[in-house]
């Protein structure tokens, strides 16, 4: 791999750019390898990295159905943060924050992270208890979040309406150090880290099935033939509950879509992410000027990648109250994604029924933000076939024994 | 937009008027029953690619619950019934069928 700089940028200009190679091979799957992950989303080319990385293993595949980055990776509104409630969700996304600062250093390829600053915005008086609890929680967690007053909420966003008749703004929870990143960079950063490692990434390469004997996979079939391996790892989001289902388990899961929507660009109005959770809607302004915006997921199981056009319409209601400026705005696109959801809206990171069978799911419509930390700790889990610290609460089998890790962890709004 | 008709009003209800209540026929465990039927009945769900039975509320109309058959791939609607059945009735099943020669059945 040649590495990106500014001297690769001088050398290419001099020569026409007919020298850049591509970011990664394409190879055709070999017949076996020391580990598969299925699942070439930001997720699972994450975990094959540390894999990598932390643990020398780069005997493995990463095999996608459909294009790599081409699921939720690419479908959500790129916010990360950390500022979580309960100790396992914080230590999670604190660490993938974290490593979110030097990613791009880290793999020689600019994911854009900016760390802007987010807010969630406190617009009843149960939330601003709420989230004074959450910034006592952060500080203790090592997480560095504040609360701040309506004032200066008013001085970080002018474009906000702090005194709307239904739900004035009472205050934040401010993370200065939240922000977004350029969520396909960040896919195809560690896709060319993994390729430069050795590890193959198949695309258009769809499981059809899980091939196993006595409680151990073998290996996987595939569109493109049977491939075999010591260790697998799921990392499929939406899809989870089908392959879980192939692998012969079952999962505390159900599917269902997620909305987004960017409006027309504008001038730069607003340089930080505002989520309003009570009203229902979150907001931020990418570099081309669109503002990029979210809100809940539809109720009711989905595997169709759209959604209910009435959660777009209640979405844009609760921000336009909030913010009244994007009124006469125009909405450009608007997508759906599948998330996956667990019973208490927090991942699994865990092993299966299978012996060499580990799972990373149930992130729901939260992930991007946790993608180096998911990668990190699954990464742990498979080299070492037990979960280190940051996964050890995130197991499948917290359902059966009542251990949730309760709070709605993914997006933070209530779903 | 999801459409659904209601079996105990008869109104053809579009989805704002309506709640979704999740996986339809659940057997109940309480008290007394092994940690693993309790969180399979609280928590395992059939989730599938495909024909999904489900419970529906006509909140904005007549506010009773009733069942719904649909596929959660494309979003069609097999058909609606009333909700004191313990499992999909013969007619439902049939069209399913139908519709979905390759589905592998209720159960």
């Amino acid at each position: 791999m040649k590495r990106y700089s500014v001297f690769a940028i001088a050398r290419e200009a001099l020569r026409y750019h007919q020298g850049w190679e591509r970011a990664w091979k394409s190879p055709e799957p070999k017949k076996s390898y020391d580990a598969i992950i299925v699942g070439a989303g930001g997720h699972g080319l994450a975990s094959a990295y540390y894999l990598g990385k932390n643990y020398g293993i780069t005997n493995v595949a990463v095999i996608e159905k459909g294009w790599l980055g081409g699921g939720n990776t690419g479908r959500n509104t790129t916010i990360i943060r950390s500022n979580y409630l309960q100790d396992p969700s914080a230590a999670i996304y604190e660490k993938a924050r974290a490593l979110y600062e030097t990613l791009s250093q880290d793999l020689n390829y600019n994911v854009m992270f900016s760390p802007r600053g987010l807010l969630m915005l406190a617009q009843t008086h149960h939330e601003v208890r709420g989230y004074l609890r959450t910034v006592h929680a952060n500080n203790l967690q090592g997480v560095s979040t504040e609360w701040i007053g309506p004032g200066r909420v008013k001085e970080l966003v002018p474009i906000i309406n702090i005194d709307g008749p239904r739900y004035p703004v009472l205050g934040a929870l401010y993370q200065a150090r939240g922000g977004t990143a350029r969520h396909d960079a960040v896919a195809w950063g560690y896709a060319r880290a993994c390729s430069a490692m050795g590890m193959d990434i198949i695309q258009q390469c769809e499981v059809t099935g899980v091939t196993q004997s006595n409680g151990v996979v073998t290996g996987l079939d595939t569109t493109r033939g049977h491939i075999g391996c010591k260790k697998l790892g799921i990392v499929v989001a939406g899809h989870s509950g089908q392959l879980a289902e192939m692998a012969g388990f079952r999962l505390p899961i159900e599917a269902v879509a997620l909305q987004a929507l960017v409006s027309e660009p504008i001038k730069p109005c607003m340089d930080v992410v505002v989520m309003a959770n009570t009203v229902h809607g979150y907001m931020s302004q990418s570099d081309k000027g669109e503002m990029v915006i979210g809100g809940g997921t539809d109720g009711f199981n989905n595997y169709t990648q759209r959604g209910s056009f009435h959660h777009i319409e209640e979405t844009l209601r609760a921000l336009v109250e909030t913010f009244p400026m994007i009124s006469r705005l125009k909405m450009l696109r608007q997508w759906g994604g599948i998330v996956d959801m667990t019973g208490d809206r927090s991942p699994i990171i865990s092993k299966t029924p299978l012996g060499n069978c580990f799972i990373n799911c149930g992130w729901g419509t939260g992930g991007f933000k946790a993608i180096p930390g998911s990668g990190w700790a699954m990464a742990e889990l498979m080299a070492k076939g037990e979960p280190g610290p940051l996964a050890a609460e995130f197991s499948m089998w917290r359902f059966k024994e009542g251990q949730f890790i309760d709070e709605s962890v993914a997006a933070g709004v209530a779903h | 937009m999801l459409i659904l008709e209601c079996p105990c009003c008869g109104v053809k209800a579009e989805e704002t008027e309506l709640s979704p209540g999740g996986e339809a026929h659940l057997k109940r465990f309480g008290p007394g029953s092994s940690d693993e039927e309790f969180e399979a009945y609280m928590f395992a769900r059939k989730n599938p690619k495909g024909v999904h039975f489900e419970r529906w509320r006509h909140a904005y109309g007549c506010g009773k619950w009733f069942l719904a058959a649909r596929c959660t791939a494309t979003l069609e609607v097999f058909g609606t019934y009333p909700a004191q059945t313990s499992e999909p009735p013969a007619d439902i099943v049939a069209k399913i069928k139908a519709k979905r020669p390759d589905w592998k059945g209720y159960k």
